[in-house]
């Protein structure tokens, strides 16, 4: 009700003790295509849904290395997450330039919260409006941070943000807590997977995702789209067969069988 | 020794040598770390890695070598987030002559070689005093043995005259490993008559199928 006479300053608390023009900015990363994280012990898997703007234009750009060991994803203002991820890769570079060591992901997300918060708290700036799943790897482990407009920051098994996101939430809650066991391909798998909750019936094709990962061992980069195709293909395989089954069960041999593809990835 | 509150350099001696080929580039570097009559250490490496094809070598001071590749690397990784590739190697050498030139007045002490394959496959070496006045030639050397090397490469690699064939479109018609025997023996030769240079030469060479390196003993003497 008093959201109109409360919202036009970022400096203007409402009666309510809130800051409309910060949820507003929020409200920009729930419009923005989705993206998920994952981790277990050893991995990190970021995936993301690429929106184009038209069928002429490229995708958007929603998944970017920060360092060997840091890689983020974003959903909101892309505009803002490129700013931001350009901030989060020169705090990595400084930081090693001065400590020759990888900056642990805690603190990077720290500077990240704290660069957020400033826009909260200033008259003549607004908040970015964009949310960024950080996934990282350091001394202390595995790692998955959400950092959000208000310059809040969690710690997450798995998370979802962007549109439709509640529903590979609803997903991943059945499933999180064996994901720390996990291999690195059955993370990919269940990326993948919490990613088609969010299409809603739309078509799963490895041009329409984007999927990265970061390990132990393993640098941070975005996974080659033939190799995304070959894992969608083997799951509907597997799925397709599945369906069949259930019409036929004497065909139990031939879905043993798709299932025994190598996920060589 | 730096006691003099307005000496800050030291001079830790030492050699670099490069030469360009047609597809190939030598870069060495002796591994002795010396500063006045003393040796520090017998096995330091002069020689760093800039990007896939671009290798920088210098004799100076190694504090100040020590800044300026760590300098540099980071401004590589940032140019690779900007532009998702590498940079080349004529790039990296204009950066090298800017980093150097915007530390006019309290300048880095290192005399640098850089060599690598331009963007065409062909050998190049750029070779810079400490200001950053670059220029790229077929060949150069850089150090206290260099005034002994320079003479023995212009002898056989100079080309018969600068008006034919200038020096920055110069690389040797040698094979590569002619010429990685050839700075062998610039190595042991300089290393006979200038104190600074000796005990192992590090030789990098960078050719299409990548980098490689080997090391070569020389007198400890």
């Amino acid at each position: 009700m008093f959201r109109n006479q409360y919202d036009t300053d970022v400096t203007t608390w409402s009666p309510a003790g809130r800051l409309f023009q910060v949820e507003y900015a929020m409200e920009a990363v729930k419009q923005g295509a989705a993206a998920v994280g994952l981790r277990s012990t050893s991995h990190v898997v970021l995936a993301t849904v690429n929106k184009a703007a038209s069928d002429l234009s490229s995708h958007q750009r929603k998944v970017f290395k920060i360092d060997d060991h840091i890689g983020v994803a974003i959903a909101g203002l892309t505009a803002d997450g490129r700013v931001l991820s350009r901030y989060l890769r020169n705090e990595c570079i400084n930081h090693a330039f001065v400590y020759e060591s990888p900056l642990p992901v805690s603190r990077l997300v720290v500077r990240l919260a704290d660069k957020a918060q400033v826009c909260t708290q200033r008259s003549w700036k607004r908040p970015y409006g964009v949310g960024l799943l950080v996934a990282g790897l350091d001394e202390t482990g595995a790692h998955l941070y959400y950092n959000c407009p208000s310059g809040n920051y969690f710690e997450y098994q798995a998370f979802a943000i962007g549109s439709r996101s509640q529903a590979a939430k609803t997903y991943m809650e059945r499933r999180f807590e064996a994901f720390n066991n996990y291999s690195r391909d059955e993370l990919i798998k269940d990326a993948i997977f919490a990613i088609r909750e969010t299409l809603q019936g739309e078509k799963l094709t490895s041009s329409i995702c984007t999927v990265a990962i970061v390990g132990i061992d393993e640098p941070f980069h975005v996974i080659d789209q033939k190799i995304i195709q070959e894992v969608i293909d083997s799951v509907e395989i597997k799925e397709d067969a599945a369906a069949a089954a259930d019409q036929a069960p004497a065909q139990d041999d031939e879905d043993k069988s798709s299932e025994a593809a190598p996920m060589d990835i | 020794m730096a006691l003099r509150r307005d000496w800050v350099y030291e001079n830790n001696g030492g050699t670099c040598v490069a030469i360009a080929g047609s597809d190939y580039c030598v870069i060495a570097a002796d591994t002795r770390l010396s500063v006045g009559y003393s040796i520090y250490t017998r096995d330091y490496s002069k020689i760093c890695k800039l990007a896939d094809k671009c290798v920088m070598a210098s004799s100076g001071f190694q504090g100040d070598l020590k800044a300026l590749q760590k300098n540099l690397a980071a401004r590589h990784l940032i140019y690779q987030h900007q532009h998702n590739k590498q940079m080349s190697c004529p790039a990296m050498a204009q950066l090298l002559s800017n980093t150097l030139y915007y530390k006019r007045f309290f300048p880095y002490y290192t005399f640098n070689i850089l060599g690598g394959l331009d963007s065409d496959g062909k050998g190049c070496v750029f070779t810079y005093d400490a200001v950053g006045s670059y220029e790229r030639v077929g060949y150069s050397a850089q150090g206290t043995g260099a005034g002994l090397i320079i003479p023995v490469l212009d002898n056989q690699l100079k080309s018969p005259s600068p008006l034919l064939l200038p020096a920055k479109d110069a690389v040797t018609p040698l094979l590569e490993s002619e010429a990685v025997d050839l700075v062998k023996d610039v190595f042991a030769s300089a290393t006979e008559r200038d104190i600074y240079t000796g005990d192992k030469v590090e030789i990098v060479v960078i050719n299409a199928s990548g980098i490689r390196q080997e090391l070569m003993e020389l007198r400890k003497d």
